[in-house]
């Protein structure tokens, strides 16, 4: 972001300051709260576990939770990669074609109303326990979001942009390109958050069904031992790596797009 | 030539047989009540909204598709976000795919005319309103078009930076003879700047009447205190009173619903 002028970079300090503490002191207030309650002895271990015993726990597997951890992002990343991938073209085609958009239309909303945990046995069985059949859950998940907000940014180009770029005798593909899209891009951002996050819960049913590994299978052995410190384990492991990649999707939002409104630091956007 | 919007819940006549020539080189302002329709006429005039009867014409050839050699300001300084200031003024140029070089150029000059040089790297968010309009109107003059459409270039500018641009408004078109059609809501500005203007009726908009304004060149605001510049303001609103734009309550639908 380019620096707006020189009050404002003193300013700064400040809320960036608070953007990191106040988080930090909330989940310590949590962790503590728990640990007391935990240790108070009305709970058996195994219905809630007390912080540090999860701690332990974590040092104990960290080998295993790391590799089913990477399995269940790598299946994240290569579902949400797809959505991605073939969710923007579809949605410019649906904008672009009315016949496409009559044709497909149909098709997208019943691939949304049926519960996908529904269909995951269905992919197994076409496509085995493997990578792929993750994945392709994964992106049933989570395309849907981007399809529907890319084609929001698309058909709410204001017409007097559109005018500016006829005037000057644009074609359809420089409308497209110069206008349409880059007008777009804060929507398919949006889309591409809620997207990140939906692909995680995809790829734990994913694991869940498949059951063969994953974070999700941990989860389920973990269950099956009553191991709820473990099972905690996992889970916070799984929130932090969901955590990680929301904020990696929202640096590449920050670099695509220095101009957004959600950019502004004079507290009018609504970034902190 | 007339106008009709379909807005799903009933059709609205903005224009009802309007009329207008523009001399080539001529120096025309229109004016006229708010929701009277001269921006509608404008994009009718700039080929990009078709009309719903009646033709547009550029010397002898009808205008069908958008008119590329204008110079168009629009009401709303309709930038582009995600383009810095310098970007949005280039855009015409780089849509045209002509060498940027000599526009750029170009582009610090006209900026620096409108006394915006030092925001050149600025992305719109970061400008005021008539900081944007004035971007806007940088963008509408970068590829030095022979006709000028604008619609309100200077509505949300202060008083002063409205009478300065008036000023370098007048010396760009002395210069190069441009054909400059001009939409504004200030009489004064109108009687100021034009060779005619035309006084537009409440909607449907109509031209009510034109009014020539046959004052010397260059006009300087001196101007505005003599009696012949009086005149001519006293004429437009003579004309705008005779439609009942003036009125008040309950008189002011009345003139509007007897026609
Ligand atoms: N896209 C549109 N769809 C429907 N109606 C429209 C549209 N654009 C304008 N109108 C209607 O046409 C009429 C004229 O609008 P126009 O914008 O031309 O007015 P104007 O004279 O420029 O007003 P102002 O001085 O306030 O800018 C208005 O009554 C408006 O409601
Ligand atoms: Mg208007």
């Amino acid at each position: 972001m380019m620096a707006p002028a020189a009050p404002s970079v003193r300013r700064r300090r400040r809320p960036n300051f608070a953007v990191y503490v106040y988080p930090v002191v909330t989940v310590a207030v949590l962790f503590v709260v728990w640990e007391l309650l935990a240790r108070a002895g009305y709970f058996p271990r195994y219905i809630l576990p007390a912080p540090t015993g999860i701690a332990a726990r974590f040092v104990q597997f960290k080998g295993l939770i790391a590799r089913e951890l990477l399995v269940t992002m790598e299946e994240t990343l290569v579902g949400f990669a797809l959505s991605v991938v073939f969710g923007i073209p579809l949605a410019m085609a649906l904008c672009a074609s009315r016949t496409f958009n009559c044709a497909v239309y149909p098709l997208l909303i019943g691939s949304q109303v049926v519960p996908k945990v529904a269909l995951a046995p269905l992919f197994l069985l076409w496509f085995g326990f493997g990578l792929t059949s993750k994945a392709l859950i994964v992106f049933l998940v989570a395309f849907f979001p981007i399809v529907v907000d890319t084609i929001v940014g698309l058909s709410s180009t204001e017409p007097g942009k559109l005018y500016v770029a006829r005037a000057a005798g644009a074609t359809p593909l420089q409308l497209f390109w110069r206008v349409r899209l880059p007008n777009a891009l804060p929507a398919i951002f949006g889309g591409m958050k809620v997207a990140i996050t939906l692909a995680v819960v995809g790829a734990i049913v994913g694991d869940f069904i498949a059951a063969e590994n994953g974070i999700g299978r941990l989860l389920l052995s973990a269950n099956g031992n009553m191991d709820t410190e473990l099972l905690f384990a996992a889970i916070l492991a799984l929130i932090a790596a969901g955590i990680v990649l929301f904020l990696l999707m929202e640096a590449v939002e920050k670099l695509a797009l220095p101009w957004h409104i959600s950019q502004r630091r004079d507290g009018s956007g609504a970034a902190p | 030539m007339s106008k009709e919007y379909d807005t799903g819940d009933g059709v609205i006549r903005a224009l009802d047989g309007v009329s207008l020539d523009l001399d080539d080189g001529e120096f025309l302002s229109i004016v006229g009540p708010s929701g009277c329709g001269k921006s509608t006429l404008m994009l009718i005039a700039a080929g990009l909204v078709p009309a719903t009867s009646g033709t547009v014409t550029i010397g002898v050839t009808p205008v069908s598709r958008p008119v590329t050699n204008a110079g168009i300001a629009f009401q709303d300084a309709t930038l582009y976000e995600w383009r810095r200031v310098l970007e949005n003024v280039l855009l015409p140029v780089e849509i045209q795919r002509r060498d940027l070089k000599p526009f750029r150029r170009r582009a610090r000059e006209l900026l620096a005319m409108v006394g915006m040089a030092d925001f050149e790297r600025k992305y719109p968010f970061q400008l005021s309103g008539g900081m944007r309009q004035r971007v806007a109107l940088c963008r509408a003059l970068i590829h030095d078009p022979p006709l000028l459409l604008m619609d309100e270039p200077f509505g949300a500018l202060d008083a002063l930076s409205r009478e300065q641009l008036n000023l370098e408004l007048q010396d760009l078109w002395q210069q190069n003879r441009k054909t400059v059609l001009l939409i504004t809501h200030s009489i004064q500005e109108a009687v100021f700047l034009s060779d005619r203007v035309a006084v537009m009726s409440p909607r449907p908009g109509r031209i009510a009447e034109i009014v020539a304004i046959d004052l010397p060149r260059p006009r300087t605001f001196d101007l505005i205190e003599a009696p012949e510049f009086g005149r001519y303001s006293r004429r437009i609103r003579e004309v705008f009173a005779s439609w009942g734009v003036f009125a008040r309550g309950p008189e002011r639908q009345a003139p509007a619903r007897a026609r």
